[in-house]
């Protein structure tokens, strides 16, 4: 908690389909933001009443302030884990926001100008293990999100998961973080953390 | 004086598991239910947890009926008792919420509100069950219920819901919605020397002289936990002051009165309410719950526009809080309520507005959260 970044109302959402550990994605990233960066978090979810398919997400709100309202109202980072997830929220998207895609299941994107990785393909090819999707796409967030440190998250990740899936998920979250740096070298410089949320919800 | 700056424990946790931290801060140790959608990780953390509280007992009942038996019967031997439901659950637990406010046993019942009628919306918010809280169970009775709007206030009202139940020695409701229950939050875990945690009265007499429903000053009688050598009889029908069954005129109007005075007298410490720049405010928005949030943030936006409104956090539901909201509709133009269902707490704003502002309601029963931008454009209009 040594300096950090004054953010207005960051607002992410991670959505996809039922069983892709979406949830679990969003309460470690709060987590972290809340305890270890010392940020005002709120973590709503959506889901529906299956045990898996059905659409599934997780919202994030992050704030430098206590934040009044929990839900993100238009959002700086979308994450779509499913074709269907980013037809349905892209349009939630401010314009300054960033679209971050799997790959793999997300063939089509409403916009040339997006952030992908394969987080499936990874998972299956490079870990072996397909459930570790959302570990992969959590260390590839902790590089496009210059306010979530990449160490904190992996400290965090040993308290979150049980011991001994945790050596797997720590490779996980290195593949992802490496891709994302690889791919993508100066993502995290391209946010301009304007949140003219008041301005835009009063219109 | 120097004091040690102790720092407080910090949690990242959902609305329902911090229903469970301010349950075991306030001392609860007999935890009985059913789980059922969004009040299932109350049951599930309870689990967890109550094994390792001194004498901690959890169970995991056939069915919300019973459930409710085994709280009153537990609380009845001693404990500080808790249940968790929601939704068609919620209506299970009435016949026995009854047999509570008629035998007077302390116990609290969280209720995490989905949409219905029926099975309805497991997974989404609603706030119908407000009125069904107030007069869900049979016939003329006082209760208690409390609301809360964000994690840590989770946390607080439980432990005030435990405090009331045992001061007041009635049931609480402790309505929640699937929206808080399910927002993860940083909460603050206070020290258990920070907090005021009651406990019931009990007996001042040795066990020959004890008259179980006694009237006393407070209207509240002393209760002993079964077992403890004070004998007892505890009965729905209405009883006497030995507690046995009677149906003569004056002894049930004595019963039912004290009943309804033991709460009635104490509305001052029972209201609980935030307000927020009501000092000069000509609109004043209404609001509980997760609806409170949007309300909040709302009028804040209307006064960086200049216009004067305010904001009235209920955080007691009933006894429905007139002492508060009496000067603010005399002092306004126009009073604001938004809430997920078709009106039912703004039946109570209105009855105490008693046409003094212009009292205007928004609605929503789709499942979806009371945005703040409706709630703004509300307040420009009015």
């Amino acid at each position: 908690m040594s300096k950090q970044r004054e953010l207005n109302r960051f607002e992410i959402r991670l959505s996809g389909t039922g069983g892709q550990g979406i949830l679990t994605l969003g309460k470690i990233m709060g987590q972290v933001l809340a305890l270890d960066h010392g940020f005002y978090a709120t973590q709503t979810q959506s889901y529906g009443p299956e045990a898996r398919g059905g659409a599934s997400r997780a919202d994030l709100v992050v704030s430098s302030a206590p934040i009044s309202y929990p839900k993100p109202v238009s959002l700086d980072l979308l994450v779509a884990l499913s074709q269907e997830a980013c037809n349905l929220y892209f349009c939630n998207l401010k314009p300054s926001g960033f679209l971050l895609v799997d790959t793999t299941l997300v063939t089509q994107t409403p916009s040339n100008i997006f952030w992908g990785l394969p987080f499936t393909s990874l998972a299956k090819d490079k870990i072996g293990l397909p459930q570790t999707m959302n570990i992969i796409c959590l260390g590839a967030l902790s590089h496009f999100l210059p306010f979530m440190q990449f160490t904190s998250v992996k400290k965090a990740l040993a308290g979150v998961l049980p011991a001994k899936i945790l050596a797997i998920n720590t490779k996980a979250l290195t593949l992802g973080y490496s891709q994302a740096k690889k791919l993508y070298p100066d993502a995290s410089e391209k946010w301009t953390f304007s949140s003219p949320m008041m301005t835009e919800s009063a219109q | 004086m120097a004091t040690k700056k102790r720092k407080r424990k910090e949690l990242f946790a959902l609305g329902n598991e911090a229903v469970v931290e301010g349950a075991l801060l306030a001392g609860c140790s007999f935890f009985a239910g059913y789980p059922i959608t969004p009040s299932t990780e109350i049951a599930e953390v309870m689990s967890q947890r109550l094994p390792f509280v001194h004498d901690g007992v959890f169970i995991q009942m056939e069915d919300e009926i019973a459930s409710m038996g085994a709280i009153i019967g537990a609380s009845l031997a001693g404990r500080k008792t808790m249940t968790a439901t929601s939704g068609p659950g919620f209506s299970l637990m009435q016949e026995n919420l009854g047999y509570a406010c008629m035998t007077e046993v302390p116990l609290v019942l969280v209720n995490v509100m989905r949409g219905g009628p029926s099975t309805g919306m497991p997974t989404s918010p609603a706030q119908g069950d407000v009125q069904q809280a107030r007069w869900g169970c049979h016939g003329d009775h006082p209760i208690i219920v409390l609301s809360a709007c964000n994690v840590q206030e989770c946390l607080e009202m439980t432990i005030v819901a435990f405090n009331f139940a045992e001061k007041y020695r009635t049931p609480v409701i402790l309505l929640l919605d699937e929206i808080t229950a399910h927002t993860r939050e940083k909460i603050s875990l206070p020290f258990p020397d920070e907090l005021e945690i009651l406990a019931r009265v009990a007996p001042a007499m040795p066990p020959e002289w004890y008259i179980s429903y006694e009237e006393t000053m407070r209207g509240v009688p002393p209760l002993p936990p079964l077992g403890s050598g004070y004998r007892f009889h505890v009965t729905g029908l209405t009883h006497d002051k030995n507690g046995f069954p009677t149906s003569k005129p004056d002894e049930v109007k004595a019963l039912m009165y004290r009943q309804f005075r033991k709460i009635d007298q104490f509305f001052y410490d029972i209201q609980l309410v935030d307000e927020v720049q009501c000092e000069d405010a000509e609109i004043v928005v209404v609001a509980y719950g997760c609806v409170a949030r949007s309300a909040e943030l709302a009028v804040h936006m209307a006064r960086e526009r200049g216009v004067k409104a305010g904001f009235l956090k209920l955080k007691t539901l009933f006894p429905f809080p007139k002492s508060a909201l009496q000067p603010l509709a005399r002092q306004c133009r126009t009073i604001i309520v938004p809430e997920m269902n078709m009106g039912q707490l703004s039946r109570e704003v209105k009855r105490v507005n008693n046409g003094l502002a212009q009292v205007q309601t928004i609605n929503r029963i789709d499942g979806q959260i009371i945005t703040p931008s409706e709630i703004f454009k509300s307040i420009m209009q009015a």
